[in-house]
């Protein structure tokens, strides 16, 4: 395929896996805004309000950054997931099978479609914020490019959940049993600081943690972790998942027989 | 002589270890309307899975249009136009966003893409229901909404995989109106069906799959020409309470007024009226008992014909 066509195909899957997302609005974009919203209420100012501050910031504050993160890492990948694994059950993945494009563009298409739902979700969510705390944002590069690279590394843990996923099952099992502890584990409501020894060295094989800690870091200037550490590890998950995604677009797993 | 489809000892065993094809050899020329026939399980869906790159192959090469589907898979892609077997399209997506959909994933700018997913849908009937969810449509639409998208990129091979199964009879034959069009405008097609009718009538030449292994390659007329005997339904006008005896003929009585009689290829319709009228026995009508093709089909498949 020409570039221009390449750039016709790719400007294709954006635009279904976006009007997808929107279409069904009310499932996609609000329930983020509502249970955020009540976690700003409950943990931010009902409990917060009775906490003292955190590495110097007040707990409302403290929080705002991981609950934003979540929205957006919860969203990339739901989107994925559960778009590509339809695509399959359906079996209208089909139709891009049997066109010419190639597996890169499949790929990068719905990651953006990921990535586009996480900074949709992701500015309901800091506005519902704006309600309760003033918007801080102590880096404007550091902010764009944790969540570009969060949502993207996302999207991609979706697409690979939904290329092994049988059935409808498989498709939660990871997001109930391994990403939402890993979320909640990864320092939104607290810092590292205050866990004893051996659980801060555990929590620092949590991969979340450097991503909410680099958000941190770029909307209120704190973070437990080295800046550059965090870059380097959300890089290199995101050129691994890539890889590895590819990889299985080539080999058909889950797609062809 | 242009192939547009050339296939060269093409296996494929599945990782439960079932062989579906079987070293097949296959050669469809350019422009041929081309019936590709089977029973169940034959090895049909797998080799057209193949040819549209939607099943791994385990031996063998594939050409379309003298492209080859590993080494150059894109352009090989490029010339194929698939109607599946099974409805694969979201049926959550309006009509003319799922054509339009597919004109881009074969590289069309999306003005170029609306206004050909337009013509389509207009020319398989689908206008007034363009903005209809896909899952709305009848089973007969859904099929011309298949055809619609795997023409919209205008290929040079279309393949169908049992398009018009579950249709109603209009519908089937408007179908098979659109297909003789689209071949007559250059456009090569191959065609499984299990309406062999369907086949006589459409297809100049015919292969036949039976269990991973090609048992027929050939024109359709030099096919029929094998088939020695022919069963044929008399309608009778005075019921009859036992087979009358004609020593020439295979005679059976299906019920007091049909009979059923097997011709061969040296025995003549009008002796056997001759036999028949002399022992005041009046015909009101006649049909095969069979479509010719089916009566081949089954013997081929079934062993019983060399």
């Amino acid at each position: 395929m020409k570039l221009k066509e390449q750039y016709a195909a790719l400007k294709t899957i954006v635009i279904k896996e976006v009007l997808r997302f929107l279409r069904i609005w009310l499932q996609t974009v609000v329930p983020a805004a509502v249970t955020m919203g009540l976690y700003f209420i409950i943990f931010g100012n009902l409990i917060g309000s009775q906490l003292n501050d955190v590495s110097g910031i007040r707990y409302m504050d403290y929080i705002v950054p991981g609950i934003i993160l979540m929205a957006i890492i919860n969203n990339a990948y739901a989107n994925v997931v559960s778009s590509f694994y339809m695509s399959k059950f359906a079996h209208f993945v089909e139709e891009m099978l049997v066109s010419p494009m190639p597996n890169y563009l499949i790929l990068i298409g719905y990651i953006t479609g990921g990535v586009a739902r996480g900074l949709v979700v992701g500015s309901v969510v800091t506005l519902v914020a704006m309600f309760f705390t003033p918007l801080k944002v102590y880096s404007v590069g550091v902010v764009i490019s944790v969540v570009l690279l969060t949502a993207t590394l996302f999207s991609l843990g979706g697409f690979i959940n939904a290329v092994y996923a049988k059935s409808f099952d498989d498709i939660s099992i990871i997001p109930t049993f391994v990403l939402t502890p890993l979320i909640y584990l990864g320092g939104i409501f607290y810092s590292v600081d205050m866990l004893p020894g051996f659980w801060q060295k555990v929590s620092y094989i949590n991969p979340i943690l450097y991503m909410i800690n680099a958000m941190r870091y770029g909307m209120l200037g704190v973070s437990d972790i080295d800046i550059s550490t965090a870059f380097v590890i959300i890089l290199l998950f995101v050129i691994v998942l890539f890889a590895y995604s590819l990889y299985l677009l080539h080999k058909g797993v889950g797609l062809r027989n | 002589m242009t192939l547009a489809l050339d296939i060269s000892n093409l296996s494929k065993t599945y990782a439960n270890g079932a062989e579906a094809l079987k070293g097949i050899d296959l050669q469809v020329e350019a422009g041929d309307f081309f019936a590709l026939l089977g029973p169940n399980g034959a090895g049909k869906s797998t080799a057209i899975g193949i040819i549209c790159s939607l099943v791994n192959k385990s031996h063998g090469t594939v050409k379309v249009f003298g492209h080859d589907i590993d080494s150059d898979k894109e352009a090989a892609k490029s010339c194929i136009g698939l109607v599946p077997q099974e409805f694969n399209f979201n049926q959550f997506e309006p009509v003319i966003e799922i054509v339009i959909n597919q004109a881009g994933y074969y590289g069309m700018p999306r003005r170029e893409a609306s206004e050909r997913a337009e013509h389509y849908v207009q020319q398989l009937g689908l206008w007034d229901k363009r903005r209809t969810m896909a899952r709305e449509l009848s089973g007969g639409m859904k099929r011309r909404l298949m055809i619609a998208r795997a023409l919209v990129h205008q290929p040079r091979l279309l393949i169908l995989d049992e398009p018009t199964a579950g249709v109603d009879i209009e519908t089937r034959r408007s179908m098979w109106e659109f297909m003789q069009e689209t071949n007559a405008q250059g456009t090569t097609i191959i065609l499984t069906t299990h309406y062999l009718e369907e086949a006589e009538s459409l297809c100049r030449n015919i292969a036949i799959i039976d269990r991973g292994k090609m048992v027929e390659h050939t024109a359709m007329s030099k096919l029929l020409l094998m088939l020695h005997v022919e069963t044929f339904i008399l309608n009778l006008r005075e019921p009859l309470q036992q087979v009358p005896q004609l020593q020439e003929y295979k005679l059976q009585l299906l019920n007091e007024t049909t009979l059923s009689v097997e011709i061969n290829k040296q025995q003549s319709l009008n002796q056997l009226f001759d036999e028949l009228t002399q022992r005041n026995i009046c015909v009101l009508s006649m049909r095969n008992k069979t479509n010719r093709l089916e009566e081949l089909f089954l013997r081929i498949t079934g062993n019983e014909w060399k």
